[in-house]
């Protein structure tokens, strides 16, 4: 692989040149729909004897993770599984409320592998790889029959068959859903999966372990460093191969939809072992979430997409009005007709309020930032059922959003019922993340990594009830796949020692890093200067972003990791249960993502899916992409502490689906 | 043994012992009703359960079913204090939707039980006994009064001190009835999402009625003797 | 438009699993009655650090009501005063200025402390472990509609799959019983057909591992119901009798 490679240096946004570079991705030859099979078909495998003595780390308990862990356990595998909680059950995957979508076509409505691919590639604005994308498609289906058989509780009809809905970015009615709780039911299927092997003592579950080094042993992943969370302690493990499925990085903003815990510094550690970082900059932006209320916010809730199905997104006409509302003065409900800017329905007659995610979020902060802002922070605007109650009447409202209008009230204290929603995009999803070849392995030989946590098939921008299917995809039908061609060059190699000099020089720089932090006793909490960081990426890594606020993002990372490295302040030990100090840890790897994020950011001049650089969008204020430069996925290679990183391509090239502009006006 | 065990066994045993002595209730309530109708009448289901092999063996039954009602309340609810831990909490707060008496069943029972010993005083050691006492050859009291209960009942009822008591032990055990009926059915499994209001409906109504049918008795009496004759 | 409250805070604190544990009182100053229950206690760790004291730690993570990780006991109740709610989604508008609000963790023979308002509720994993799942393998099942399901059934099932196993049943009950927990489980498999296979040893091996953690036995008192942030019915438990019991007869 290595020969292939051709480094070009970006730090000052270099403009690709058409050489091709390149990274392989190992996609097999032949016709789209034929690759998997024959991936399949040819692949090497691991029999059943040998299955017993391989060893395999898992960090993660999500839908990846557990799926993979559970399913690697059934094959005979023996499995090493970490997680940060206290239960494998809490992973954030938890959280998702839509559904799932897949290929099944029990609607009838003309849906198909190929029609979920395509629309995939689609919503990713033609920057996913079209090979994974159709072998995602592929398995869709399996992952709905393997979820009903371990008892998740889909939706129904009254006939007993398994209820559809619409959802994004799709003509088809595909999303399978579990009523709001779609991610809660599908998890805890894959956590009852994984409870059983470690009942049969297949998986060895490590919770409240937080994985902080991976140790690399003549060019292979050979295990982890890892804390206990408990005990402080630090811990050494072995395993042939090393499976990561941590998430995302969302919090890099520190507000997000993302859990408290939810970190990025699975991937920082990866990465700094050699992995690549791919497509850093590509996060995604939720259009329907809680405004901010105050500055000791410290999360963000997001309210389904589906209530734009009904509700009008609106701000007043007129700043005056605006003004006045955000001091109290008005309420929005005297504003006339006449006085109020539908935006969205007179920006893309249309599609009106059902545009995709990051056209919705964009319009808001447009509006915001013009000063047409509403609530006390100026940095909201309405969703409004007031029209939807009048045409439908309370009851069907109340039957389609009432649990959704109550969780509202409880939050905000005011009743949607009768005052219209204020609603802000927050970050939601990213969809960078890891390098992965097409078994889902990392530039690092032995070194996987699954779900959200890698780069995923999304492209630059995800569709609704996409990211369920993914991580279910990676951890039940690819991995137990992909996996066993890399180990069955392994089978003779035996157990190592965990007194490798390998593991205890890792295990030395974990100390070293806690040992340093909690010597700085400087002036600031850790969550004081993840707040900074959270402020810069918003204002110049956020919804908008252009060259100027790039590079000066990227000079305010490098002094708050001055300020972090210098001045953080953690109590208590490192050999007890300390909060802060993982908080630390965690925070030290989100200002190496951000400066990740802002650098790719930079060298992207184009706007395409989650990623909206200012220069570069049509007359209109619509993305401007530009396909014939960058078309590819920027892959970031760690170059030692002070040194900056440097950029590789994986080329996407497109053989069965010709590149289009997304088009939601008419 | 799983009814030893495991905890849906013990409350399995407390179920069906508890349902035992329900039905004994209901039984002994409505047989004490014949007293205001006809004291005669009374005496003569009296006698019918006098020192009779039948009588004796249900009463056996009853005795033991009482104990193993009992002993399990101790045992379950020393288990279930320690499964609490050591540490107890600062501040508790009544939930809105918990009634009382289910909190406070074993007190309930053990108020039931240490006023039962006063009954069994008043009633069974002046009937029953006397008759075991009279067939072994000895003498324990009264044996023309051992068959008439209504006797007894006019005795003891009349005087507004023991009136006041046993309606004092009544309302006690209507507070435990009104939990134990219908948990003793939740506990064989016998509801479920519809049947759970109408199920705690119709157990109260029914544990209202059974206690009343004694409250009745004593009122009756008590009126009777001290106003009407 | 912003409100703001002075309250004062009794926090159980106590450094392990084996040190002894004790109240600490604290004053907060204008919280905004907007803010969560949760923002309250970051600012009181805000607050400790800049006096370098150690912060409280307690457990949280989605702060949306879904994850299951936080378990305060708040003026007597799991997830405080309102209901319906876990803790994280418990606001501040629900106190008043002056009050003292008394803060401890779960109590529970099976839930140790481990640190602070911090518990271990691994005894419900364990419990999962010992049979809350239907035994398929990944791969060679049937078809998603191959079996039809009464929507009845199915929505029940979910009624009692919603269950996040926070714990709070265990922790109101004055008889430390996990019942609630347990019951859901079963129920939700037993409702289905393709739980239906392994009824009778689920129940069994699941009640069993719940006995032998020791948990406490159930009274049917319903402050499990009353304080279950997902309101899951204890119509359940009265399945998981059912279940229960039909098994060992049959055995």
């Amino acid at each position: 692989m290595a020969k292939k490679e051709t480094v070009v240096e970006t730090t000052q946004a270099v403009k690709p040149t058409e050489t091709p570079i390149m990274i392989d991705a190992k996609v097999p030859s032949g016709p789209l729909a034929e690759k998997w099979k024959n991936y399949k078909a040819h692949q090497k495998l691991v029999n059943p004897s040998n299955k017993r003595r391989l060893d395999i780390i898992v960090v993660g308990t999500g839908l990846a993770g557990a799926s993979a862990a559970a399913s690697l356990a059934e094959l005979g595998f023996n499995v090493l599984n970490f997680c940060i909680q206290d239960s494998p059950r809490r992973a954030h995957s938890i959280a998702a409320q839509g559904g799932i979508n897949a290929a099944k076509n029990y609607q009838n409505d003309g849906d198909s592998v190929y029609r979920l691919f395509y629309d995939t590639i689609k919503g990713g604005d033609y920057r996913a790889r079209e090979s994974n994308v159709y072998r995602l498609a592929e398995v869709s289906g399996s992952i709905i029959d393997q979820c009903v058989a371990q008892g998740v509780p889909f939706a129904r009809e009254y006939g007993g068959l398994l209820d559809n809905r619409s959802f994004g970015g799709a003509q088809v009615s595909r999303t399978f859903y579990a009523k709001g709780q779609t991610g809660q039911q599908l998890l805890l299927g894959a956590y009852s999966a994984l409870s059983r092997q470690v009942g049969k003592g297949a998986v060895k579950l490590y919770s409240r372990y937080e994985m902080l080094d991976v140790v690399i042993i003549d060019g292979r992943a050979r295990g982890i460093i890892a804390r206990n969370l408990v005990s402080g302690k630090i811990e050494r493990f072995f395993a042939h191969a090393v499976v990561v499925g941590t998430g995302g990085y969302g919090n890099v903003f520190f507000l997000s939809t993302n859990a408290m815990g939810s970190n990025g510094s699975a991937a920082i550690q990866m990465y700094k072992k050699g992995a690549y970082f791919a497509n850093p900059c590509y996060a995604q932006i939720h259009p329907t979430c809680i405004p901010v209320h105050g500055e000791f916010q410290s999360k963000l809730t997001l309210m389904s997409e589906s209530l734009r199905n009904d509700g009008r997104i609106w701000v007043p006409k007129k700043k005056e009005d605006a003004e006045a509302i955000r001091k109290g003065t008005l309420k929005p409900t005297d504003l006339k007709e006449e006085d109020r800017d539908y935006y969205l329905e007179r920006r893309y007659p249309a599609f009106g309020n059902l545009v995709p995610r990051d056209v919705a979020s964009r319009a808001a902060k447009e509006r915001c930032d013009a000063g047409y802002g509403v609530g006390a922070t100026g940095l909201a605007v309405y969703l409004d059922f007031a029209d939807s109650i009048k045409r439908l009447g309370l009851d069907v409202v109340k039957a389609r959003y009432g649990n959704l209008f109550q969780m509202y009230e409880k939050i905000v204290d005011d009743n949607p019922y009768e005052t219209p929603m204020m609603i802000y995009p927050a970050i939601h999803y990213t969809m960078g993340g890891i390098w992965v070849d097409y078994e889902l392995q990392t530039s690092v030989k032995g070194l996987f990594c699954i779900g959200e946590a890698n780069f995923s098939d999304h492209g630059a921008n995800r569709l609704g009830a996409s990211a369920l299917m993914q991580g279910l995809a990676d951890g039940y039908f690819v991995l137990p796949y992909t996996i066993q061609n890399y180990l069955a060059d392994q089978i003779q190699v035996p157990r190592m020692s965990t007194d490798l000099p390998e593991f205890i020089e890792a295990e030395k720089e974990v100390n070293d890093k806690i040992q340093k932090l909690l010597s700085i006793q400087g002036q600031r909490s850790v969550d004081s200067i993840h707040r900074e960081l959270g402020l810069v990426m918003w204002d110049f890594v956020g919804m908008g972003r252009n060259k100027e606020g790039l590079q000066l993002a990227i000079d305010k990372i490098k002094a708050i990791k001055k300020e972090f490295w210098t001045n953080v302040y953690i109590p208590g030990k490192a050999d007890d249960l300390n909060v802060e100090l993982e908080k630390a840890l965690r925070v030290a790897d989100f200002i190496e993502i951000g400066n990740l994020m802002a650098r790719d950011a930079l060298q992207r001049e184009e706007s395409c899916g989650g990623h909206f650089r200012e220069e570069y969008q049509t007359p209109e204020g619509e993305a401007l992409r530009n396909d014939d430069e960058y078309a590819y996925a920027a892959c970031w290679k760690y170059m030692g502490e002070d040194a900056d990183p440097v950029m590789l391509k994986e080329r996407l090239d497109y053989e069965f689906i010709k590149r289009q502009q997304r088009n939601y006006k008419a | 043994m799983w009814l030893i065990n495991s905890s849906i066994g013990r409350k399995l045993i407390m179920s069906i012992s508890g349902i035992m002595l329900v039905l004994f209730l209901l039984f002994h309530g409505l047989m004490n009703m014949v007293v205001i109708f006809s004291a005669d009448a009374y005496n003569a289901i009296c006698a019918f359960l006098g020192a009779n092999w039948y009588a004796l063996i249900a009463t056996k039954g009853l005795a033991l079913g009482f104990m193993v009602h009992i002993l399990y309340a101790m045992y379950l609810s020393f288990q279930n204090l320690k499964a609490r831990g050591k540490e107890r909490y600062a501040v508790t707060d009544k939930q809105d939707k918990v009634s009382w008496a289910s909190q406070n069943m074993l007190v309930l029972g053990l108020i039931v039980f240490g006023f039962l010993a006063l009954h069994l005083y008043h009633f069974w050691s002046k009937m029953q006994l006397v008759e075991i006492g009279h067939m072994l050859g000895k003498h324990v009291g009264d044996i023309d009064k051992a068959v008439d209960g209504a006797y007894w009942i006019t005795y003891w009822f009349s005087q507004p001190v023991y009136a006041i008591i046993y309606l004092v032990w009544l309302s006690a055990l209507w507070f435990h009835l009104t939990h134990g009926v219908w948990s003793s059915l939740h506990s064989l499994g016998l509801n479920n999402q519809t049947w759970l209001p109408r199920v705690k409906c119709i157990s109260n109504i029914f544990a209202t009625l059974v206690v009343l049918l004694f409250v009745s008795v004593v009122v009756y009496t008590y009126v009777y003797q001290n106003f009407v004759l | 438009m912003e409100k703001t409250i002075n309250v004062t805070l009794k926090v159980w604190r106590q450094a392990g699993p084996k040190a002894q544990g004790k109240f600490e009182t604290y004053k907060l100053n204008n919280v905004s009655t907007d803010s969560s229950f949760l923002e309250m206690m970051d600012i009181l760790n805000e607050q400790l650090i800049s006096e370098r004291k150690e912060p409280v730690a307690f457990d949280h993570d989605c702060r949306e009501g879904i994850c299951g990780m936080c378990s305060l006991y708040i003026n007597g109740h799991p997830h405080g005063p309102d209901g319906e709610i876990t803790t994280c989604q418990l606001h501040m508008r629900k106190f008043k200025d002056g009050d003292t609000i008394t803060i401890e963790p779960w109590r529970s023979a099976a839930f140790p402390v481990i640190k602070d308002l911090m518990v271990n509720r691994g005894a419900y994993d364990k419990i999962i472990q010992a049979g809350g799942f239907v035994s398929v393998n990944t791969g060679g099942v049937p078809d998603g509609n191959a079996i039809p399901i009464s929507k009845i059934y199915a929505d029940e099932a979910m009624d009692a799959a919603s269950c996040i196993g926070c714990g709070a049943c265990a922790a109101a009950c004055k008889n430390g019983s996990a019942m609630l927990f347990v019951a859901a489980k079963v129920s939700q498999l037993a409702l289905l057909p393709q739980g239906k296979v392994e009824r009778a040893t689920r129940a069994k091996a699941m009640v069993a591992k719940m006995d032998e953690l020791g948990f406490g036995n159930c009274t049917n008192t319903g402050a499990c119901e009353a304080e279950c942030p997902k309101n899951i019915s204890i119509s359940h438990i009265a399945r998981l009798n059912r279940e229960f019991l039909s098994a060992k007869i049959k055995d």
